[in-house]
């Protein structure tokens, strides 16, 4: 047996016990990741700053705690079916992120998954990235000395450990990565028709209306695309703009990189860094044959760059970036960039800065996304309530919240009848007549709303009592 | 281009229109469809009858009276399903607008099967619609009077852009699904499913899934074997036992197996009388290929109740199979036929260990007058669906997400679970360029006090909902104090003040 094996197989075997069913035993474990996130902030923080440059004081390192926390606390439990087994892969991203940026859904996972696995009551085998090796090592030597590590097993690896993983069966499978790897997953997942949930990336569009606060809405786009050095699966990925606007856009973009990241982000304790050097240079080969407005230094990490007057079929719009460029391409007109967005592939997330709600209500029906939010970039992670996950080629499924425990739960339906009243139902049972039809017809047509009817019959009652009371008290 | 990418081809164009969009046209839609089962019935029956020997009132029963009540009910509720959904707020989000809106996912295929052919086909067709999708139908090839009956009328009734219909074998659905779909909906086994996922996975195509397995059905000794038995023979026997969810063995104590076959056959008896062959109620195997795999069912099995069959008319008579045991062959697939096998087994324990060694059933059926076996049931096991004392009926419950689990299928429908599998529901945020004041806390150059109130606000939970209904009340208290107060000397007043602040109250938690 290899290894992956004997772990899906330990797994399974704990889950079989029936101990992540109980409430009780879910919160403990919940707890227990609590307890690791406070007392490992400094191992988690200096693998951090191993795998992605400088984290430092960062805000966002401290952020992501506090989502976490956050979720943990939020942790709804409910009696629901629990799907046994679920795999868990995450980008590279993920370590990283989840601590530097809150959109790092991989890194982000790795505590979620077992946030969520836990509180829907599975078993769960978790593979980190591979390329954000420090952060998974930490994660292989320290989780287990949290939660139950039978229940809940870290697996290392690469490619090959990864493919091995995905021959055996699982109940669910969540990946968070990019969209050629998910095809492959989901591939996988076919012959043993596990269902999945992909939290994939692609392009995410950034409109800005000529009409409104330009300084704010640079504002709010700079600080959302350079977190994490721009590998944030919700970065706003390209602009779109009026060619009147564009300078202006250029203009506050530059101001607030000044402002952020001082006169140098290479030096700035606040700037992270491309996680390796395959990226880089990818990144890097993405400005060829762009005009650079500023920025555009690349040494040993990438500096924050826009480019200007970018067409759709420059290098730097067939792929998403997932570094700090910032692509502007100009269009003539909201419906221009709505045709721009819908020639393309639906994106994770849409942005639209205005302070016309019609123009943002035209965006939102004429255009689709996993998300759409205005006024703002990244946010709409924060409130759980929203369902978060893509369509098309930027995911399928969704998480956060009550929709992560939902997503890896059976809702199974239960009907619980009485072996009495066998009368009524002679009108289903053979020999069939049209007698019988009519019957089942006013039955199973009528359309009665049970709680309409309570809550009638209660005002009905408070009138009566209201009545009776004016008649025999008040007169 | 093939006659296959040129209908997909034509219904994404005509989904790019615009025109499903907006609710008065879906409703239009769907009110032609409605009117599809109301004039067109006889059709609809004599196809049917040809195919699977379903007698005009067993297909209204069965088939157009569940569609006709789905489309009402989605004509009735699409103005609530399709509006803005708004979620809960949080500090961070207070003076921010935020839902989720659900819309179209695009181009959906549809996938039917032959065994209730317009009940399958047409009511995700009905979620599609609803939805604002266009939907390509590719009705089974298997129910050949049907998918003519199908290809001939839809398009009279609804947009035969939108939703085209397919019909064709194995090659012109593997050539549907080399085409790019949004979403696809599929009907059938296990096996085609696996198939149909691989396909999916190059276009990252999500899906929903409804398949099939072995249900089970346990007896509890100590119930009202009758009225079981007597729902159990319906849920297996119509259809001629050719329904996802037919029941499709007993596990019982040895001790009431013989009162089991003797109740199922005066049941059979009361059903299809003497001589089922020629009863127009009961029905037929859909072709020779399954007559033939049925029979080889039987095995070496014994048989308690009927056991033959007549090739030359797809008739196999309502079987009962004692005795049997889990190596045979009747328990290695999912029969979808009239057998019915009754497995012997000491109690609930070994029910339960039985039932959870294999794959998670699309429905699991318990019948007993004790509560606590009904739960232990449901609690120590896993399926699609749970029904306690009747067979099937679940189906009908447009409130009820039906699906399977595992083996079983993927995802769920019926009803407004119909139109969101066929939606997406899109997380909407929209915020003011203002307070800009208030973000200054999460942008660099980042400090251990920004960080301090960025923790206060995202760490701060409260329940908004409750704040409000707090603050409403002492809104209510404290008027009721000043008019109280005010009206001083006028003691029947107060008495009717307080009378209807009492009111409020009660009607206000009564209603929140």
């Amino acid at each position: 047996m290899s290894q992956e094996e004997l772990v899906v197989e330990r797994a399974r075997r704990s889950f079989q016990t029936g101990r992540s069913k109980p409430l009780e035993f879910r919160l403990q474990q919940l707890r227990r990741l609590q307890s690791f996130l406070k007392e490992r902030q400094e191992d988690i923080k200096d693998a951090l700053q191993k795998d992605l440059g400088k984290v430092g004081n960062s805000f966002i390192t401290h952020i992501y705690f506090v989502i976490l926390w956050i979720s943990l606390i939020y942790s709804v439990l409910m009696v629901r079916k629990c799907y046994h087994l679920v795999l868990y892969i995450s980008a590279w991203i993920t370590l990283m992120v989840w601590l530097l940026t809150l959109l790092e859904l991989s890194v982000f996972h790795d505590e979620f998954v077992y946030h969520f696995l836990c509180y829907s009551g599975n078993a769960a085998i978790v593979k980190p990235s591979e390329i954000s090796s420090t952060s998974s090592t930490v994660i292989k030597q320290l989780l287990p000395l949290y939660l139950d590590k039978d229940l809940y097993q870290v697996v290392e690896g690469g490619v090959p450990e990864t493919q091995q993983l995905l021959k055996q069966r699982f109940d669910h499978i969540f990946y968070t990565g990019s969209t050629a790897v998910g095809k492959l997953v989901m591939e996988a997942a076919a012959p043993h028709l596990t269902p999945v949930t992909l939290e994939l990336g692609g392009k995410s569009p950034c409109y800005i209306d000529k009409d409104c606060d330009i300084r704010i809405a640079c504002r709010r786009i700079t600080w959302a695309k350079l977190i994490n050095c721009g590998q944030t699966c919700i970065a706003p990925d390209f602009i779109l703009c009026e060619p009147s606007v564009q300078n202006r856009v250029v203009e506050e973009i530059r101001r607030c990189v000044k402002e952020f990241y001082a006169d140098s982000p290479k030096t700035s304790d606040d700037y992270g860094r491309i996680i390796n050097q395959r990226q880089f240079k990818r990144i890097v080969g993405l400005m060829e044959g762009c005009t650079i407005a500023f920025g555009g230094d690349a040494d040993e990490s990438q500096g924050p760059t826009v480019l200007k007057n970018v067409t759709g079929d420059s290098r730097v719009m067939q792929e998403e970036i997932f570094g700090p460029l910032l692509p502007i391409v100009t269009v003539q007109s909201v419906d221009e960039a709505i045709h721009f967005i819908n020639e393309r592939e639906k994106p994770l997330a849409l942005y639209v800065f205005s302070h016309n709600v019609k123009l943002i209500e035209k965006v939102l029906a004429e255009t689709s996304s996993g998300a759409l939010v205005a006024n703002d970039c990244i946010v709409h992670f924060l409130d759980s309530a929203l369902p978060f996950g893509g369509v098309g080629h930027s995911g399928m499924g969704r998480y956060r919240g009550r929709h992560t425990f939902d997503q890896l739960s059976n809702l199974r339906s239960c009907m619980i009848k009485q072996l009495k009243m066998e009368g009524l139902n002679s009108m289903r049972y053979p020999p069939h007549s049209t007698k019988k039809l009519g019957w089942a017809r006013r039955f199973l047509l009528s359309q009665l709303n049970v709680q309409k009817l309570r809550n009638m019959a209660m005002l009905a009652m408070l009138t009566c009592l209201a009545a009776f009371v004016v008649q025999r008290f008040l007169r | 281009m093939s006659r296959e990418q040129q209908a997909v081809a034509r219904a994404r164009k005509a989904f790019e229109t615009g025109r499903s969009r907006p609710l008065e046209y879906r409703i239009i839609q769907l009110k032609n469809l409605q009117r599809l089962f109301i004039e067109r019935q006889k059709e609809i029956s004599d196809a049917v009858k040809k195919d699977l020997n379903k007698s005009e009132v067993g297909t209204q029963l069965y088939e157009t009276l569940g569609l006709e009540g789905e489309i009402s009910l989605a004509i009735r509720k699409l103005r609530e399903w399709a509006a803005p959904r708004p979620v809960e707020k949080n500090l961070l989000t207070l003076s921010d607008t935020v839902y989720i809106q659900p819309e179209p996912l695009g181009v959906v295929l549809i996938i039917g099967a032959w065994n209730y052919p317009w009940a399958v086909t047409v009511q995700p067709l009905i979620g599609a619609i609803a939805a604002g999708n266009a939907a390509v139908v590719k009705p089974s090839e298997v129910c050949v009077h049907t998918a003519k009956v199908m290809e001939d009328l839809l398009p009279l009734y609804i947009d035969k852009e939108l939703y085209p219909v397919v019909t064709g074998g194995v090659p012109e659905t593997q050539e549907l699904l080399r085409q790019r779909f949004d979403h696809i909906f599929y009907t059938g086994n296990s096996t085609v499913g696996k198939v149909i996922m691989e396909a999916a996975a190059k276009n990252l195509t999500p899906l929903t899934l409804e398949l099939g397995g072995k249900s089970p059905c346990y007896i509890d000794k100590n119930c009202d074997i009758s009225i079981a038995c007597r729902r159990i023979t319906w849920g297996k026997y119509t259809n001629c036992g050719q329904t996802c969810i037919a029941p499709d063995y007993i596990l019982c104590d040895p001790s009431i197996q013989d009162r089991v076959i003797e109740e199922v056959k005066k049941s059979i008896k009361d059903f299809y009388t003497e001589k089922p062959k020629t009863c127009p109620d009961y029905g037929r195997i859909i072709n020779q290929r399954h007559f033939k795999r049925i029979m080889a069912l039987v095995g070496d099995s014994a048989v308690a109740a009927g056991g033959d069959g007549d090739e030359s008319d797809c008739f196999i008579a309502p079987t009962v199979l004692r005795d049997v045991k889990p190596d045979a062959k009747v328990m290695q697939e999912e029969i979808f036929g009239p057998l019915l096998p009754i497995l012997p087994v000491s109690g609930l324990d070994e029910a339960i260990k039985f039932i959870n060694k294999r794959e998670k059933p699309l429905v699991l059926y318990v019948f007993s007058a004790d509560e606590k076996v009904i739960n232990r049931m449901r609690d120590e096991t896993s399926s699609g669906g749970f029904l306690a004392n009747d067979c099937l009926v679940h189906f009908s419950v447009s409130s009820l997400p039906f699906g399977g689990v595992g083996n079983s299928g993927m995802g769920c429908y019926h009803g407004k679970f119909s139109f969101d599998q066929l939606s997406h529901l899109r997380g909407c945020l929209i915020k003011k360029l203002k307070m800009e004041g208030v973000n200054n806390m999460r942008y660099p150059p980042h400090t251990p006090k920004k960080l301090g109130c960025a923790r206060f606000f995202i760490l701060k939970t409260f329940d908004l909902g409750w704040v409000g209904r707090m603050l409403l009340l002492a809104l209510m208290a404290v008027v009721a104090a000043f008019v109280l107060q005010v009206r001083e000397t006028q003691a029947k007043s107060k008495k009717m003040l307080l009378f209807l602040f009492v009111c409020l109250f009660v009607s206000f938690h009564v209603f929140s």
